[in-house]
């Protein structure tokens, strides 16, 4: 039986040690605001925190996450008001939608490291894919929900 | 071409069984009874594409598919326009299946391109298509023409609505009609101001007649219509409540992996079933005709135990197949296949031969996925002569259809969900994933399967935008216009193989637009012009990508009409503009990218900007591209200037997302895209072989809506085409190399 905390609460499941946490909060803890993408760690729909960190959920073992702290999308925030969320809403990012729950999961990391980065450091950190091809308003939210109207530094 | 057209459509329908009534403009209320039926908390459906609650809010069914375009929106906005209502009243939901909502338009783009209806008359070919497409009842979404399609059904609907509400006031008062009138979901009694909610008419509306020539506002009285209204899908998709296909749930959900033989058209020869039936959570291990499938507790138990499943393929005749030797077979029909003509103006042949200043030039594409980001899956439930699908779609007519075929059902008995889709690009027009997850749940009665794909299937198993090779034979006249241009394609027919798919019976080889689509209906004028197209039989499947047939003819053409300028010492811009002169709106469109591009700027040292027109799906975008490229082909896209004529725009800040969504969607394909065949396998496999621009290296992109007044465009896939030749077109600027092949990091280049 492993345990851990999601979005607050805590969790235990009995899973094969390998299972990717991203079919554990999927299939096994009700979650699916967390896509499956590639399986590879290559495009990042996947993403949640652990212990605040980003992590591609769909390469973590969930053996490696017992005892620690999730965040999903779906905990982000309990109202759904997480800045990034209302810049996102503010520049319609979305399109099909299926990357941006990864996308957000990825610039929120990113933020709570460096609350207002270039457009160099945007890069660096959120690499997600997105088949929309939504990055100008990615970009463009972020550095709203960081304050930054005018954009990089 | 007419009469073998019409023998496969009518034949078509009568495959699929469904022999369905064609609907008239806006029917009656005996059509509703598919929308009531979804009707709870007290609403009332007005008609087929409206539901109002005892509060006032509107429901709008939405018959497109929402795969990130905006449909739910820009939809939803024609029925706010009419009815009158509030923006933050308006709720959207996909509609049921029902004929009523037939797409009437796609057919249309099969009309000949020297036929009115690509200049936007409502020609008698029109109108025999939407017929056709009436009598098939297919419900579905691409071409770009959700937006074209809807145009009057929906606003009409709109407006008998509020007509109806008028009416329903007028009664419960004992007031004329002419005294009551309707505005942000009440109607007014002008001389008294009372007024009434729609919540408390739109049960005594819903008893009415529907009106049977109900008024449409005027442009200039648009409140909603050109407006950017807020999409109504996003909140959901900021915070992981949108529910796509791979999401569902429906209770006792077991789940399926699956393995399909890597050989197109191979099959199972044997498995070991023993090997993985003692895994943990294994439920069965089910076989369909191309592979097996395992059906677990969870998909990664699934997944351990396909992984684990010994499994014999036997790869067919199709084992010997590769890339190289497509391309060899198509260089050979190239110049001796047997074309079909889609475009013959002058006597462009004839005239070549007797020139002795003829530029040629030979262009390649390859073979390109879609690549949605939500992986291929299906979810299905088959019990008691009944099935249930659950599925991101973009034809759930054909769902419908072929799921029943699977179980061996009547139509009837199957219902359809269709949740949002994680992309669609043209990918979810097929229904290989609805058979393969109805075989499945089928030997399972009883118990929903969710069946999903490794992204490596996703790859390995797509319907493929084709391969293709395309010569050009040009000449210039004395003034440096183009005389003579005669373009011969060679590629697999993507409609012919989606035909193999979905009725096999009528796939014949016949004239196909798709093929030629970007290359015979450019608007430049020539005195002389041939287009023709060899279509190859292959046994790669292939089919519809975002844009089709212009998404590589456009490269080809732009290119090549680049290559012109330059042999006429013109400028790319000015040598464009003289060959458009009987084309108004694409002068315009062209003279507003130079302006807003500041075309006759130059950039400084390794710096270059290239340029592109094209029209498709009823719309005209001009692109500029200014890019940097070092000396060992470091390159990097740096801002795209677009400039769009789409005629009515419905929501400008969804057409601009969709422009920037389609140039990406064609930048990447442009840098990065190639599907290879050895072994008759696909050789690519992930997004790590398969690569994707990121933030990294998209570009700054700047868009001009610049509507001209000509007749409703397309959106969706019309930024695609131009992309690729405007960049290729600046690095000929800026390097002298002219690339007639992609993608570009085949020839060395490193885009970021």
């Amino acid at each position: 039986m492993l345990r851990f905390k999601v979005n607050g609460k805590e969790r235990q499941v009995d899973v094969e040690e390998d299972t990717p946490l991203l079919w554990v909060l999927r299939d096994n803890l009700g979650l699916p605001g967390t896509k499956f993408g590639c399986g590879v760690s290559e495009c990042g729909a996947c993403t949640v925190h652990v212990d605040g960190e980003a992590v591609r959920s769909c390469s973590f073992p969930v053996s490696d996450a017992a005892g620690k702290n999730i965040t999903t999308i779906e905990g982000l925030d309990p109202e759904s008001k997480h800045p990034l969320q209302e810049a996102w809403v503010k520049h319609e990012v979305p399109q099909c939608g299926y990357c941006q729950s990864g996308m957000i999961m990825s610039a929120a990391a990113l933020l709570k490291e460096n609350p207002s980065p270039t457009d160099e450091q945007i890069n660096e950190e959120v690499t997600n894919v997105c088949r929309c091809g939504t990055y100008s308003r990615v970009r463009a939210a972020i550095h709203t929900a960081a304050g930054n109207e005018k954009g990089g530094a | 071409m007419g009469f073998s057209r019409r023998k496969f459509l009518i034949g078509s329908s009568a495959v699929a069984g469904g022999l369905v009534v064609g609907c008239s403009l806006l029917p009656g209320r005996d059509t509703i009874a598919a929308y009531s039926a979804t009707a709870k908390n007290g609403e009332v459906a007005l008609n087929a594409w409206i539901k109002i609650d005892p509060t006032g809010v509107v429901t709008v069914a939405v018959p497109r598919a929402e795969m990130g375009q905006g449909i739910f929106t820009s939809l939803s906005q024609l029925i706010a326009e009419e009815l009158e209502v509030d923006w933050g009243s308006i709720r959207a939901e996909q509609a049921p299946v029902d004929e009523i909502y037939v797409n009437s338009y796609m057919l249309k783009e099969g009309l000949s391109f020297t036929d009115g209806f690509h200049r936007g008359e409502n020609t008698l070919g029109a109108k025999v298509m939407a017929k056709i497409a009436g009598i098939l009842g297919i419900q579905a979404t691409g071409g770009s023409t959700s937006i074209r399609d809807a145009w009057e059904p929906m606003r009409l609907a709109g407006a008998a609505g509020r007509e109806m509400l008028i009416t329903a006031a007028a009664n419960k008062w004992g007031f004329p009609v002419s005294q009551c009138r309707a505005e942000k979901g009440h109607i007014i009694h002008v001389p008294s101001k009372q007024t009434l909610g729609y919540g408390e008419l739109v049960g005594l509306a819903a008893s009415l007649d529907v009106p049977s020539d109900p008024k449409l506002k005027p442009a200039s009285e648009f409140k909603v219509i050109g407006k950017s209204m807020k999409r109504l899908d996003t909140a959901q998709k900021v915070n992981g409540q949108a529910v796509f296909g791979i999401d569902v749930e429906p209770e006792g959900l077991l789940y399926a992996a699956i393995k399909t033989c890597p050989v197109f058209g191979g099959s199972v020869k044997s498995y070991d079933q023993k090997a993985v039936l003692g895994m943990p959570g294994v439920k069965a291990v089910v076989p369909y005709p191309a592979g097996v499938a395992v059906v677990a507790d969870s998909w990664w138990r699934a997944k351990k135990a396909i992984d684990s499943l010994p499994i014999e393929f036997d790869d067919g005749d199709n084992g010997g197949l590769n890339t190289d030797s497509i391309f060899k077979q198509f260089a050979q029909e190239l110049e001796t296949g047997d074309a079909n003509t889609y475009m013959d103006v002058g006597e462009a042949e004839e005239f070549l031969a007797k020139q002795s200043d003829v530029l040629e030039a030979t262009y390649k594409a390859p073979y390109l996925a879609h690549a949605c980001m939500e992986p291929i899956n299906c979810t299905a439930k088959v019990k008691d002569g009944k099935v249930e699908v659950w599925v991101a779609n973009q034809a759930p007519t054909l769902v419908k259809w072929f799921a029943a075929k699977a179980a061996d059902i009547d139509s009837e008995n199957v219902t359809v969900h269709s949740p949002f889709l994680g992309g669609g690009f043209g990918r979810r027009i097929e229904v290989d994933m609805v058979i393969q997850a109805v075989t499945i749940a089928n030997a399972l009665p009883g118990t929903p399967i969710k069946m999903i794909w490794t992204r490596e299937e996703d790859f390995q198993h797509d319907m493929y935008r084709p391969a293709a090779l395309s010569r050009f034979k040009g000449t210039l006249d004395e003034k440096g216009n183009v005389a003579a241009w005669h373009n011969r394609i060679v590629s697999q027919a993507p409609t012919f193989s989606v035909m193999t798919r979905f009725a096999p019976a009528m796939a014949m080889d016949m004239s196909d637009n798709t093929t030629a689509q970007g290359s015979a209906d450019t608007p430049y004028a020539f005195p002389h012009k041939h287009i023709e197209h060899v279509p190859v039989d292959l046994p790669v499947p292939v089919g519809f990508w975002r844009s089709v047939g212009h998404s590589y003819n456009a490269f080809f053409s732009e290119s090549f009409m680049d290559e012109m300028a330059h042999k006429a010492k013109k400028d790319a811009y000015q040598f464009r503009r003289a060959l458009l002169a009987d084309r108004k709106d694409a002068r315009d469109v062209l003279d507003r990218l130079a302006k807003e591009a500041e075309w006759d700027k130059p950039l400084g040292a390794g710096r270059a900007k290239g340029m592109a027109l094209h029209e498709s799906f009823g719309s005209i975008v001009g692109q500029v591209v200014e890019i940097t490229l070092s000396d060992d082909k470091q390159l990097s896209v740096d801002r795209v200037v677009s400039v769009v004529d789409c005629g009515v725009v419905v929501n400008p800040d969804t057409v601009v997302a969709q422009i920037e969504s389609g140039l990406i969607y064609g930048l990447t394909a442009a840098f990065y895209g190639e599907i290879n065949i050895e072994n008759g396998q696909v050789t690519q496999s992930n997004f790590s072989d398969y690569q994707m621009i990121r933030l990294s290296n998209a570009p700054v992109m700047e868009t001009h809506l610049a509507p001209s007044g000509r007749h409703l465009g397309g959106v969706g896939e019309i930024a695609t085409p131009p992309i690729a030749p405007a960049v290729t077109n600046a690095i000929f600027v800026a390097k002298g190399e002219r690339i007639r092949e992609l993608p570009l990091i085949k020839s060395g280049y490193e885009v970021g």
